[in-house]
């Protein structure tokens, strides 16, 4: 199940970048290229700076320096209107589902779609249905966020990220909390959405399994050093790497 | 703190040194739940040991007297151990019970990350008044922010480009509303018998008694009436307010509606706002209504005046204005409670007892304003001759 590498059109370009909690600098000169139809990891150990990077990624977070440019413009370039115009062909999935939890499933999905489009509630509803479907919760349209499982929370979330049919979709740590098989499953799901969608997946993992399963490119980020050591296939890096932590960590600390 | 219990023996190390050697004997159970053992038979004894000039050459142990042992009995090697390496004792484990070295090398496996531990420096008195004087500025800072997204947020609105749900504008005007009913009725209720009860016992010696009409009319409609129903609601509320924004804020559903390209105070703090500020003032003239009920059942009940007069005199005897007065009051409390509740839970840490936080200080914020704005709305009136 070897994912294909993407074709070379870049769709977000990462220079120079450093991110920061005020003074406190959590990774420095972060240079790399996602390109379309690519399933980008970022991996490292945990508190690395994983879910910090994917923050500045989405326009939740100002980098302290460096740019990221995505088609249609430099992120933190442009104004506020441009900058959500670019975000909105964007999707995010985040690490604990951050469903809304006063909402029902449908409803979470329904919420930006009555935003950006001026279609009938009635194929809206549809919409939504279709969303939960495609992740597999057909039938759970009613249910509150607070009576699925963790896992469905994992899914409706994908489901309302590709509420917007967007371009790019970042997913934060998705197997995290799965049990194997699900995790599997949701794998193959985002190989299939790929296919399917021709979207671009951004994932933040260390999992393992789903790095070499879906990955086509990655960077590692390495808390030591604070910065990224390396980039690349995951499947070529762990053939080709001579530095010692990232083997460790590409073989589960066994080299 | 164990408690020390007869019934159960005490685990015991006794310390015996023979030609430049120490040996630690082990014995009882070491367990959690075992009584302290005694003094001269503790780890300490052995620290103190090991510490003795002239030093000791080497340390082994004796254990077959164990007759259990769980990480308490870890817990005291470790000391002892960290001790002897510091010292430069040779430490033999191989009296000890199987396990127990095993288990204390992987503790020492991996060692402790430099700078890891929060070390508690007691700073200096000049800088702890500067990052003092620097968070205030923060908050300073985070508080303007916070005001000109909701000034922004307001201009949307008038101009009808505010996002929000109106599904959920009416269940949270239910909310500070509707629901608030019971509570304020109550409150007011009593706020207006304790007023008339106190009035009375005064005015009665005069043979007065049908000013506690005035009094409590007077009083009620122009100031007690708002700021009941401001604390209650403040209690209520704005805790609520702050409650929910801070577990939206950690549950990183403010993050997700921000990456839809929603403003979150559009989404979330305007609703609430305009809830209350449509809800207070009708508390408040619900709550006078009670208060001018609770005077009524003292004035008919205790002082034996005529209800009609009653009704009357105090309709008379409260000038409209007053009625005004305690609108604005409320108007304006709803404001501050909305605020408050809202910039402490925008502002929350991504933690439960941040949530407990933002609440309590909701509340107090709240509580705080209604006071200070009560102070200056009368100073207001005094000038403009009200
Ligand atoms: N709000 C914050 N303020 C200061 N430091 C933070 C904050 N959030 C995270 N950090 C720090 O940033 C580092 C990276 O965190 P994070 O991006 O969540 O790691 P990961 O997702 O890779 O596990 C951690 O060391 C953490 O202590
Ligand atoms: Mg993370």
């Amino acid at each position: 199940m070897q994912a294909d590498a993407g074709t070379t059109e870049p769709r977000i370009q990462v220079s120079n970048l450093t991110v920061a909690y005020g003074d406190f600098v959590i990774m420095r000169d972060l240079n790399f290229t996602v390109k379309q139809g690519d399933i980008f990891i970022i991996m490292g150990g945990s508190g690395c700076g994983k879910s910090t990077l994917l923050r500045v990624l989405v326009g939740l977070k100002e980098p302290a320096q460096g740019t990221v440019t995505y088609r249609q413009g430099s992120l933190w370039d442009v104004d506020d209107e441009k900058r959500s115009a670019i975000l909105r062909r964007t999707g995010v999935l985040f690490q604990s589902g951050a469903l809304f939890s006063s909402m029902t499933l449908a409803e979470n999905i329904s919420l930006p779609l009555q935003q950006y489009t001026s279609l009938p509630a009635k194929d809206i509803r549809e919409l939504a249905s279709l969303k939960l479907a495609l992740v597999g919760l057909s039938g759970f349209e009613d249910f509150y966020p607070s009576e699925i499982s963790g896992g469905m929370c994992k899914r409706a979330g994908l489901a309302r990220a590709m509420a917007l049919d967007p371009d790019i979709l970042f997913f934060d740590e998705p197997s995290a909390g799965l049990d194997p098989v699900s995790a599997h499953l949701l794998d193959e799901l985002i190989l299939e959405l790929r296919d399917s969608l021709k979207a671009t997946f951004v994932v933040v993992t260390h999992e393992l399994a789903s790095i070499f399963d879906i990955g086509s490119n990655s960077v590692y980020l390495d808390v030591e050093t604070r910065t990224m050591t390396a980039s690349g296939n995951p499947t070529t890096l762990l053939e080709t790497t001579t530095d010692p932590l990232l083997r460790r960590f590409l073989t589960r600390g066994k080299e | 703190m164990q408690r020390p219990d007869t019934n159960s023996p005490a685990p015991s190390c006794r310390v015996s040194a023979a030609s430049g050697a120490l040996l630690a004997t082990l014995s009882g159970p070491w367990l959690i739940t075992s009584p302290a053992p005694a003094p001269d038979a503790s780890p300490a004894a052995l620290l103190r040991a090991l510490e003795a000039t002239p030093r000791p050459a080497r340390l082994a142990f004796e254990s077959s007297g164990v007759t259990g042992w769980d990480s308490s009995l870890l817990s005291a090697l470790r000391a002892v151990l960290a001790k002897a390496a510091a010292t430069g004792v040779q430490a033999d484990l191989s009296g000890l019970p199987e396990g127990v070295a095993a288990l204390l090398d992987l503790a020492a496996k991996v060692p402790e990350r430099k700078g890891a531990a929060r070390h508690s420096v007691s700073e200096p008195f000049l800088e702890r008044v500067g990052g003092l004087a620097l968070s205030v500025r923060d908050g300073f800072e985070g508080l303007t922010e916070f005001l000109g997204d909701v000034t922004l947020a307001c201009l949307n609105l008038a101009r009808g480009r505010a996002v929000f749900q109106r599904s959920e504008l009416l269940s949270l005007i239910k909310q500070s509303g509707l629901d608030a009913l019971p509570i304020v009725s109550l409150i007011s209720l009593l706020v207006g018998l304790i007023l008339a009860f106190v009035g009375a016992i005064q005015l009665r010696q005069f043979g007065a008694q049908i000013y506690v009409s005035t009094i409590v009319g007077i009083a009620m409609v122009r100031v007690m009436g708002a700021i009941m129903t401001g604390i209650i609601m403040a209690g209520r509320t704005g805790a609520a307010f702050a409650a929910e924004l801070g577990t939206m804020q950690v549950n990183e559903e403010i993050d997700a509606l921000r990456t839809f390209g929603f403003s979150p105070t559009e989404f979330l703090v305007l609703p609430r706002m305009l809830a209350l500020v449509l809800m207070m003032p009708l508390l408040c003239v619900y709550a006078d209504l009670m208060g001018v009920l609770g005077g009524f059942i003292v004035g008919v009940v205790m002082l034996d005046i005529n209800p009609m007069q009653y009704l009357t005199t105090t309709w008379q005897s409260v000038p409209l204005v007053n009625f005004w007065i305690g609108l604005t009051h409320s108007t304006v409390f709803g404001v501050l409670i909305a605020l408050a509740g809202c910039y402490r839970g925008m502002r929350c840490g991504r933690s439960a007892l941040a949530v407990g936080q933002a609440t309590t200080s909701a509340v107090v914020t709240s509580i705080m304003s209604i006071i200070i704005a009560t102070a200056v709305l009368t100073v207001l009136c005094e000038i403009l001759g009200f």
